[in-house]
């Protein structure tokens, strides 16, 4: 298939001497839709901050496309970042800025487009993410899932080839949710991007996922990996299917009812 | 780009190069002009030479789209790289709402003048009715009803009280040094240099205490109140005290309150004292006087009623910041900047209300006599 776009090799995360994650090797291909899947407090988060260069690792290397990340001088790490766009779990919107103004900040900063000319792809870009019109509203004006849908609509400001989403359906509702699963497929299809999605959600997880890892809170590592639809069908760890499944298949691999 | 003709009723946009937000938004005003100029129907596009694109192009053909439905003519899209079309699909999937595009602020001076005045009597409003519920929610620990924790009242009490020591052991001495300072030079003209002890104890006990721990109070105790409660505010903790049928002031506001009222007299003690031995290092280096001389002259100075009014005050400006504190936070808007405008607010506000209380004391002091 494609090259890969992110690599990830023997990667250990720590908070202090409490290690959260350790010896992960992965790699996400260009153009894919890639998820970080897991229990709650599995490191799904903590990973996702590695990789956007939030927290150091204590050991290995992530790198983008053939540039280590990890190794990278500062100067190099913000022309990586600069590609990258980041959807954090409540949005992140800077409150004391309207959406327009939120959405054209990074696009005053690193291209040379005149006021009027970045209002017109701020209201693009909300466009997008369906919602025409709100250029002139605060992050506290709008409800929790309009922020995390213009939340969107910043991450994708600078066209990003990779787009990190934490948790983008968490809090909103199975139609707002469905709807946004959609648009990363079109976001994906239609800029060519590379989209890594930290979620738990079943339902986005089989919808958008083309190849996923599966983080584990017990031996803190991931313990499978590969297209979930795959997983359901073939991985024989109780753990992986008990998550696939919602708990209906118990640990000895019996479908329980109830 | 370039604009063709390709018969009296279609007009082919070609694009060609590189249409990136780097490189700059192109403007579509050729297109409306040929547009505009009666007969095209449809437009088409032409992208065979377009080697890279992004928002820059799907933000151009945007307005181009706009521009072909308010005039009715045809827009063909297929022309375009499939990306660039479901995107533009995309955008336009959602119609707008009639009802939520914001026009810009047109009301007159005067509708806005009459509109400050009513949010300002709105505020005085709620200023009051937070008083209310402080004074009942007192009310009720003094019956003993209050759901105070003993252990929240510990941690704020050292807050307030153990932690400021340092700040205000700098601030009072050098208060107590430049009063000296101030008094030397005058004093000195008269040979009447021993009277510097008297200057600055009257003045330490009596204003210059109370005051200045009053402000360094407000300045980090009351901006931390307002911003404490000002987070809790945004992120909903107080909602979930109200919801699980705890008065959020008994629980918050109290224990600041009353921490403030058993700290802020003893600060202003120990202020006082710190102020005169500031003074003493003046006046026994500059001007002569022993350690002794001075201390029995400031010891003669200082009457019982000098030393309660400053106290007093201090429990009155105590209460004060811990209101404004803590007002200005439940206050709070639901932004993280609403937490700063809160916390600078509450410094404002406390320290107008400490010299405003200061004022009347002066006068209520002088009409009795002490």
């Amino acid at each position: 298939m494609g090259e890969a776009h992110i690599t990830v090799h023997d990667l250990t995360l720590a908070y202090g001497d409490r290690v959260v994650l350790r010896d992960l090797d992965f790699h996400v291909e260009r153009g894919t839709v890639f998820v970080l899947m897991g229990g709650s407090g599995c490191g799904k988060s903590t990973l996702l901050r590695a990789l956007i260069g939030l927290l150091e690792p204590a050991a290995g290397e992530v790198s983008y496309g053939a540039t280590s990340f990890t190794k990278a001088e500062p100067t190099e790490r913000d022309r990586i970042l600069r590609r990258l766009g980041v959807l954090y779990q409540s949005g992140a919107l800077w409150s004391s800025m309207t959406l327009a103004e939120n959405i054209g900040l990074p696009l005053g900063e690193y291209t040379g487009l005149s006021p009027a000319e970045i209002r017109e792809v701020a209201s693009l870009k909300l466009a997008l993410v369906g919602l025409r019109g709100f250029e002139d509203y605060y992050p506290a004006e709008i409800s929790g899932g309009m922020q995390k849908r213009a939340g969107l609509a910043r991450a994708i400001a600078l066209d990003p080839d990779i787009l990190f989403l934490d948790e983008p359906s968490a809090g909103l509702d199975p139609v707002t949710s469905r709807l946004l699963d959609e648009l990363i497929l079109e976001l994906r299809d239609s800029l060519g991007a590379t989209v890594v999605v930290v979620t738990h959600e079943l339902p986005s997880i089989f919808t958008i996922a083309d190849d996923s890892i599966f983080l584990d809170a017990e031996t803190r590592t991931a313990i499978a990996g590969g297209p979930p639809k795959e997983l359901l069908e073939g991985s024989t760890d109780p753990k992986v299917r008990r998550f696939l499944t919602r708990g209906q298949e118990d640990a000895s691999g019996e479908t329980t009812h109830g | 780009m370039s604009i063709v003709r390709a018969s009296d009723e279609t007009v082919i946009v070609r694009l060609a190069g590189t249409w990136e937000l780097t490189t700059g938004l192109p403007s579509p005003d050729p297109v409306r002009q040929e547009l505009a100029s009666g007969r095209a129907r449809a437009v088409a596009f032409d992208t065979r030479e377009l080697r890279a694109w992004d928002s820059a192009a799907v933000t151009f053909l945007a307005r181009i789209a706009e521009a072909c439905r308010e005039r009715g003519v045809t827009l063909d899209r297929t022309g375009l790289p499939e990306g660039m079309q479901r995107l533009l699909r995309l955008a336009e999937a959602v119609p707008e709402r009639p009802d939520v595009r914001r026009g810009a602020d047109r009301r007159g001076w005067l509708e806005r003048l009459g509109a400050a005045t009513v949010s300002l009597a709105d505020a005085n409003r709620e200023s009051f009715a937070f008083l209310g519920e402080v004074t009942l929610s007192a009310a009720r620990l003094a019956r003993g009803r209050a759901r105070l924790r003993g252990q929240d009242l510990a941690v704020f009490i050292q807050e307030c009280g153990a932690h400021a020591l340092p700040i205000v052991t700098l601030i009072s001495v050098l208060v107590g040094m430049i009063l000296a300072f101030v008094g030397a030079v005058q004093l000195l003209r008269f040979g009447a240099q021993i009277y510097v002890a008297d200057l600055v104890a009257i003045a330490m006990v009596r204003e210059m205490g109370c005051i200045m721990t009053g402000i360094i109070m407000a300045g980090r105790t009351g901006s931390g109140f307002a911003a404490q409660l000002g987070t809790m505010k945004v992120t909903q903790e107080i909602d979930a005290f109200t919801t699980l049928g705890i008065p959020p002031i008994d629980f918050l506001v109290l224990p600041r309150l009353l921490a403030l009222l058993l700290m802020m007299p003893l600060l202003t003690v120990y202020s006082d004292v710190l102020g005169i031995l500031g003074g003493a290092v003046v006046s026994v280096g500059m001007l002569g006087l022993t350690p002794l001389q001075y201390l029995r002259e400031a010891n003669q100075a200082l009457t019982l009623t000098s030393c309660a009014t400053g106290i007093g005050k201090s429990f009155v400006f105590g209460a004060l910041i811990a209101v404004a504190g803590c007002l200005r936070g439940m206050q709070c808007g639901k932004s993280s900047s609403a937490v700063g405008d809160a916390a600078t607010s509450a410094v404002v506000t406390s320290i107008v209300w400490i010299i405003v209380a200061d004022g009347l004391f002066a006068v209520i002091f002088n009409q009795l006599g002490i």
